[in-house]
């Protein structure tokens, strides 16, 4: 898996509540399966009615173009489990997601990506949003997990919470299958176990000339 | 060990593995399920480090996301599907994993389909790369939704690594008048309390209406879980789940049966046991519900006003967007806005009952004119019931069209999808902006209220038709 040590980058404020997988990851009119993600990435939002780039949306300012921390509000990423959302913000070059909250989903499939998820306190998060927004895109933010803090113009550096798992997985950019694959024992003993114990979830068998009754 | 433990306690702690170096719990998953969306792009993970599928004889594949819905269906029906669904054939084939095609007989929504089998079972754990795998907690079992890379895990480990959920009781008091039903409950619950408190937590409905509910209604509840934020969602299972299971297909049989049930009545949480977060829902006198705005939050009762703008900063603008959006006034009754088409169908309730209730409600009448309506079963197997109790024919002589099972416009994956501006009446779970359709208004309620708007040609209360 991909580490996240520390990103130095700009920030774009996408001050929004609630912003959910299928406005960050549209599910596409044409689709393959192997999308272009970075074109996938706010698709429809940064577009207006008729499908043209609407200059006004904060993605498509060009001070935010080379953005690789995305801050926003509460309960990122809500929706389904589709980690193509993740995905598309790395096409885009964004590595970091500071949020007020982020879904669980979303943020496990960040784990999951070497895409380190801040989530901040709302005092906390509004300082930050503010010098975000005051930035415009013309200072950088660094955001250093070993630290675990977020530096940048216009104030004092910010310490963020993470847990140690979640913050060894990072760092370490560990193989999660890897990982567990270290317990291979320990699954077979558990399947061993439930064999004489609850028999029926060890297999799943059908039985024969068994249809769908009602 | 916690001598009074949750429900949530007892799967966990019975399913637990090993605690991995970073902290988090290896949890066994019983039953896994793949479908044609997400499962390709693992397969293809898989081959590229060389890892095997530890138990391909607990794991199924479901054709769903992309399948065609217009009858006579194959995979070119819909052109962009069938790379999906080749992915899908070939590695289930390739890694011995028993796959339900397009043209099985019991092909369908993963989640409608699973517990039809009798593979979901009490107490049991159920994953799918997917966020309404929390719909099978209707039968008492975790079911837990994954991304992509936890559905490679499950495949090369038959475990999930995760940090145990907190405990958040919902108890629903009171009893639901006819004409309102589990969506109603999940919907106002999605009202009271927004569509993120849930976060972290697994969430056991209890209380009288909860066990009132039939356990297909128990799953429509449960399927809404995932969008209170919340990757789990249960409803203990009793008398009404055994009996629901019992001779299905995958189900134990015999002994094996007995010892089951002498288990799962053991699963429930203990009388006493302490959650977390305790939170209760008075039923009584609920009507109801459908969706004004573009998250499950902003939802009223069928007979109210679009609500006032309230609340922070933040949720005027989140309002204000949602007005735009959904082409609504503030303060103007939701029942009687003109609505050009009505989708009965998803995982959320598109079971047989979903469609006797809807059925029901339009025998004798046909849909308004100008209006579509859709009627797409859960599974192959709900269409075939559906079909020999002559719901198809009340369903196609009022006019609505009757496909092939999937999950067709709840996401739009087969390109089932409605027209901007159209304004939908829908009986899915996301009323995501552009969620069925670039520029499309959802509204999500009952198949009860889908059946009468559909009807009335405008959002209309079906306790009046």
């Amino acid at each position: 898996m991909q580490k996240f040590i520390c990103v130095t980058g700009v920030a774009v404020p996408v001050l929004e509540d609630d912003i959910n997988t299928d406005k960050i990851a549209p599910i596409p009119t044409k689709r393959s399966l192997k999308p272009d993600y970075e074109d996938m990435f706010f698709h429809r939002a940064r577009r207006r009615d008729d499908d043209s780039v609407d200059p006004a949306h904060v993605l498509n300012q060009p001070q935010f173009a080379r953005a690789s921390i995305f801050v926003t509000g509460r309960n990122f990423g809500c929706g389904s489990s589709r980690e193509g959302a993740v995905w598309c913000m790395q096409a885009v070059g964004i590595s970091c997601i500071i949020a007020r909250s982020i879904s669980d989903l979303y943020r496990e499939n960040c784990l999951q990506n070497g895409v380190l998820p801040v989530e901040l306190a709302d005092d906390v998060a509004s300082d930050l949003e503010q010098r975000v927004v005051a930035a415009n895109g013309a200072q950088p933010f660094t955001v250093d997990l070993r630290t675990q803090t977020i530096s940048g113009p216009g104030g004092a550096d910010i310490h963020f919470e993470i847990s140690s798992a979640d913050r060894t997985r990072l760092l370490e950019g560990l193989d999660d299958i890897g990982m567990s694959l270290k317990n291979a024992d320990a699954i077979s003993a558990w399947e061993a176990r439930t064999r004489t114990e609850s028999s029926w979830l060890q297999k799943a068998v059908r039985a024969p000339g068994t249809e769908i009754v009602r | 060990m916690r001598t009074r433990r949750t429900m949530l306690d007892k799967i966990w702690d019975a399913h637990f593995v090993a605690k991995r170096l970073d902290g988090r719990d290896m949890i066994y998953i019983d039953r896994h399920v793949l479908h044609d969306l997400h499962a390709p792009h693992a397969f293809e993970k898989l081959e590229q480090t060389g890892r095997n599928v530890r138990r391909a004889d607990l794991t199924f594949s479901m054709q769903d996301h992309t399948v065609a819905t217009k009858p006579g269906r194959d995979e070119t029906t819909n052109p962009d599907g069938a790379q999906f669904q080749r992915a899908m054939r070939e590695g289930s084939l390739k890694n011995g994993i028993r796959l339900f095609d397009l043209d099985d007989p019991e092909q369908g929504i993963s989640h409608v389909v699973a517990p039809e089998l009798g593979l979901v079972l009490p107490g049991a754990t159920h994953a799918v790369p997917d966020s309404h795998a929390c719909t099978v907690g209707g039968l008492g079992a975790l079911g837990l939704g994954c991304g992509t890379s936890e559905l490679e895990h499950i495949l090369a480990t038959q475990t999930i690594a995760l940090k145990r959920p907190k405990s958040l009781r919902i108890t629903l008091d009171g009893a639901l008048d006819p004409y309102v039903t589990a969506k109603d409950v999940a919907l106002r619950i999605l009202a009271l309390f927004g569509t993120s408190f849930g976060r972290g937590a697994a969430i056991e409905f209890a209380g009288p209406v909860a066990r009132a509910l039939s356990v297909e209604a128990r799953m429509t509840l449960c399927n809404l879980t995932i969008e209170m934020g919340s990757r789990a969602g249960f409803v203990a299972a009793d008398e009404k789940t055994f009996e629901y299971i019992k001779g299905r297909p995958y189900a134990p049989r015999g002994a094996e049966w007995d010892a089951a049930v002498a288990q799962w009545l053991l699963a429930a949480s203990d009388e006493g046991a302490t959650f977390d977060t305790e939170l209760s829902v008075d039923c009584t006198g609920l009507a109801p519900q459908i969706t004004w705005g573009t998250d499950q939050g902003q939802t009223i009762g069928i007979d109210e006003t679009i609500p006032l703008v309230a609340g922070d900063a933040q949720a005027r603008v989140k309002a204000q967007q949602a007005f735009a959006y959904m082409g609504l006034e503030p303060g103007a009754p939701i029942a009687g806005v003109k609505v050009d088409r009505v989708f009965i169908g998803s995982c959320t309730n598109a079971r047989i009952s979903d469609l006797r209730a809807a059925a029901d409600i339009i025998k004798g009448k046909h849909a308004a004119p100008g209006l579509t309506a859709m009627v797409v079963a859960g599974s192959t197997s709900v269409k075939r019931a559906a079909e020999s109790e002559g719901l198809d024919r009340i369903f196609k002589d009022a006019g609505f069209f009757w496909g092939e099972s999937g999950c067709s416009m709840c996401a739009g994956g087969n390109g089932d999808r409605g027209r901007p501006q159209e304004r939908v009446v829908s009986t899915t779970n996301r009323n995501f902006e552009g969620r069925q359709g670039k520029g499309v208004r959802t509204h999500l309620a009952s198949p009860e209220v889908a059946a009468a708007t559909a009807i009335a040609g405008v959002i209309a209360d079906p306790r009046r038709i």
